[in-house]
């Protein structure tokens, strides 16, 4: 199937789904789906780089699927697994008489098997959003893991064969760059680095997410957390914070940011210590 | 030039520009360069980008390099020719520019010949396209230099921008965005030019600046600075990820690991046949740091602080001294979670304690900190010298140095000149590269190296 006929396309689909592009987020989704590859996204933290798999999977009724990545994942949490209990309970309730291949046979048939989200992805016959997300937590063999599968989009199960998907899902992975990936991945995806949005386009995202605020409020808010995002901060405010922030103050009926309010809210997006110190002088400063 | 070649010619330049560029993604940059619409520029950039690049940091090159290959107009555009160029006309074009970038200009309706005006792509709204036609006016005006002869002349956006006089900066940081934006363009806009007579292959080598990472410590001017101390705090993470994996040994005997051994025991119907054990941490190394705080290698020390700080939890304890010709402890500076504009203002402050003469002198240093602080190293210390080597002529200090090097278990000096210079003028390099390692350190790169393969 095609996912998108054309950027512009994407962009409009993305939109109608809750999710507001710029050009490089259309044009790669947008070739993602027509050249079949996976899209790796890179960025900082909160900038939409997972909510994007989810637009892409809402703009077209597909199904996500979701392999949220961490330290110590293994081949039995992504791929697949055999079902060991089930079957010791079926060898055990087997008759006696059964013999070895009998035995074999059914133990190691589809009944028995627990697919994981990467065999899953590949098993489906609707259309499916793989998200491989935060795939820098991982170790490197997972990275091996993937690179098999996203590849060919096969999976070999060694007593059932080997598994080819029937229509190609379409692969997300996300990063924080928290450790290099491998080339070999890299090479395969295509690559789209999100930044934090332009405070145009910000304003718009906002708006559409509170859509009763009033438009001075989100000005004044997104050009504050923009001159924040320009200090040296431990963790720059992200876009769902900018949009937490105006619904704070939307609910506490602050009409505007005034220094006292900013004061009293600004643990909505700052969460260190000597972010809100260094936040604090700043905008004092102002 | 036809078009395969144009895209040829960009990826042979992004090659010699240090951006790797494999043939498979050349070939997918070519099957997407045919899904695509031709006629919006901005499209068939990020179609490169998406498909070409594979880092962030190689973004500034492939846009430098795009619009040497991929110029958004050709001549002098669809705009008139550059008529009189006296007084009022220069004047009536500042007067446009400065009311683009207030924002209280009338919008510029169907000026834009140009194709990517309006659409801007680079998500500036509206006044971006008339900022992008006036910049190229502005070149086409302002910008020629006459050259030793006729046909010679070539552009430049420094005279374009001199000639334009002061530019408003305010009101408003979106004034000053587009300001910045106006200079950008003209830019450019003048490089398009210079491009067009000379060819891009000619400018792709001058048009490219370096990446963050290949920036030397001693050449790097403010905004460069600024740069490499955004990067440190990244760098730091990623190293830090790679050093806890490095640090902890695979396949050593540590303690038993029953969740992992009891599922492992499964696919033998519950008969543990191989146990799991938990890997074991390396013991993890001391880190003296000794830096040399005076004059172009204070940057470098600098960084290499700030980035060990960073790092600290992947080592027992860090030292750290600064030198010029006296030797004083600055490791109370270096506060973890700190503001790293201050922490660098507090490290220049207490750095001055340690300058008496003004002039760096390594042999007296050396000794004064083998006297004081010999009980900073011990055996599982790993030493660490920043520095040039330039001891002005004085004694270098070599049986002090010897001593400490001695009295630590591994010993490193980090040298922010490259291998070349080495050894000339003052340098007295090759003198301690006998008693200690020494490896070169010019660049964020290098010094990621250095951490991740010797630290």
């Amino acid at each position: 199937m095609t996912w998108f006929a054309s950027p512009e396309d994407a962009a409009a689909r993305l939109a109608e789904a809750g999710y507001l592009p710029d050009d490089a987020t259309a044009t790669s989704a947008y070739l993602a789906g027509a050249l079949g590859k996976p899209l790796l996204v890179e960025g900082p933290a909160g900038v939409g780089k997972t909510e994007l798999a989810k637009a892409v999977a809402r703009a077209h009724g597909a199904e996500l699927v979701r392999l949220q990545c961490y330290e110590g994942l293994d081949e039995a949490r992504a791929l697949y697994e055999w079902n060991y209990r089930k079957q010791l309970l079926r060898i055990q309730a087997g008759a006696d008489a059964e013999s070895w291949t009998e035995a074999h046979d059914s133990i190691f048939s589809e009944e028995f098997l627990l697919t994981r989200p990467l065999l899953t992805a590949i098993r489906r016959t609707e259309p499916t959003v793989l998200l491989v997300d935060e795939i820098d937590k991982t170790d490197v063999e997972v990275e091996g893991l993937l690179l098999e599968v996203l590849s060919d989009f096969a999976v070999t199960v060694p007593e059932l064969g080997t598994i080819t998907a029937v229509r190609r899902p379409y692969v997300v992975l996300t990063s924080n760059a928290s450790r290099d990936l491998s080339e070999a991945v890299r090479r395969r995806c295509l690559f789209l680095h999100l930044e934090h949005p332009t405070p145009e386009r910000e304003r718009e995202i906002v708006a559409s997410h509170v859509p009763d605020a009033e438009e001075a409020l989100v000005r004044r808010v997104v050009e504050v957390v923009g001159r924040l995002r320009g200090l040296e901060l431990r963790k720059a405010p992200s876009i769902a914070e900018t949009v937490d922030w105006v619904r704070t103050l939307v609910a506490l009926g602050a009409g505007e940011l005034t220094d006292e309010t900013a004061d009293r809210t600004l643990g909505v997006v700052l969460k260190h210590a000597s972010d809100l110190d260094r936040a604090a002088r700043e905008l004092a400063r102002a | 030039m036809a078009l395969l070649d144009r895209h040829l010619g960009l990826v042979g330049a992004l090659r010699d520009a240090g951006v790797p560029v494999a043939l498979s993604e050349d070939l997918d940059a070519l099957a997407a360069v045919r899904l695509v619409d031709w006629d919006r520029r901005e499209t068939l950039r990020e179609t490169y980008a998406a498909t070409l690049l594979k880092r962030a940091g190689h973004r500034p090159v492939l846009d430098a390099l795009f619009d040497l290959w991929f110029p958004p107009r050709v001549g002098a555009g669809a705009e008139p020719a550059p008529t009189a160029d006296d007084g009022d006309a220069v004047e009536d074009l500042r007067q446009r520019v400065a009311g683009a970038i207030t924002g209280d200009a009338v919008e510029p309706g169907g000026t834009g010949g140009t194709e990517g005006g309006g659409s801007g792509g680079s998500g500036e709204g509206g006044g971006a396209g008339g900022l992008d036609a006036l910049a190229v006016e502005a070149v086409g005006r302002l910008g020629r230099l006459s050259g030793r002869a006729p046909g010679l002349s070539t552009w430049s956006a420094y005279t374009t921008l001199r000639r334009l006089g002061d530019l408003p900066e305010g009101p408003g940081p979106d004034a000053a965005r587009r300001a910045a934006a106006f200079r950008r363009a003209v830019e450019s806009e003048a490089l398009r030019r210079v491009a067009e007579q000379k060819g891009p292959e000619r400018l792709a080598a001058s048009a490219v600046r370096a990446p963050v990472d290949r920036i030397a410590f001693t050449a790097a001017g403010t905004a460069d600075l600024a740069a490499i101390r955004r990067e440190i705090a990244p760098l730091a993470r990623r190293l830090a990820a790679r050093l806890a994996r490095d640090h902890t040994a695979r396949g050593r005997r540590g303690t038993l690991d029953v969740r992992r051994t009891v599922r492992a025991s499964m696919a033998t119907g519950g008969v543990p046949m191989s146990p799991v054990l938990r890997p074991r941490r390396e013991r993890r190394t001391d880190l003296v740091v000794l830096c040399d705080v005076s004059g172009s290698v204070a940057h470098f020390a600098r960084f290499t602080l700030l980035l060990v700080v960073a790092l600290r939890e992947q080592f027992r304890g860090v030292r750290a001294f600064a030198f010029v010709d006296d030797v004083v402890e600055v490791t109370d500076r270096l506060r973890p979670g700190g503001d790293v504009g201050e922490v660098l203002a507090d490290l220049l402050e207490a750095g001055r304690g340690a300058d008496r003469s003004g002039r760096t002198d390594y042999g007296r240093a050396l000794r004064r900190f083998a006297d004081e602080h010999a009980d900073a190293l011990g055996p599982r210390s790993t030493l660490l010298v920043l520095g040039d080597a330039r001891s002005n002529y004085a004694d270098p200090g070599l049986p002090a140095l010897r001593r400490l090097v001695a009295g630590a278990r591994r010993a490193w000096w980090l040298n922010p000149e490259p291998v070349r210079h080495w050894d000339t003028g003052d340098s007295v390099a090759a003198r301690y590269a006998e008693v200690v390692a020494m490896a070169e350190c010019r660049d964020l790169d290098q010094l990621a190296r250095f951490v991740r393969d010797h630290l």
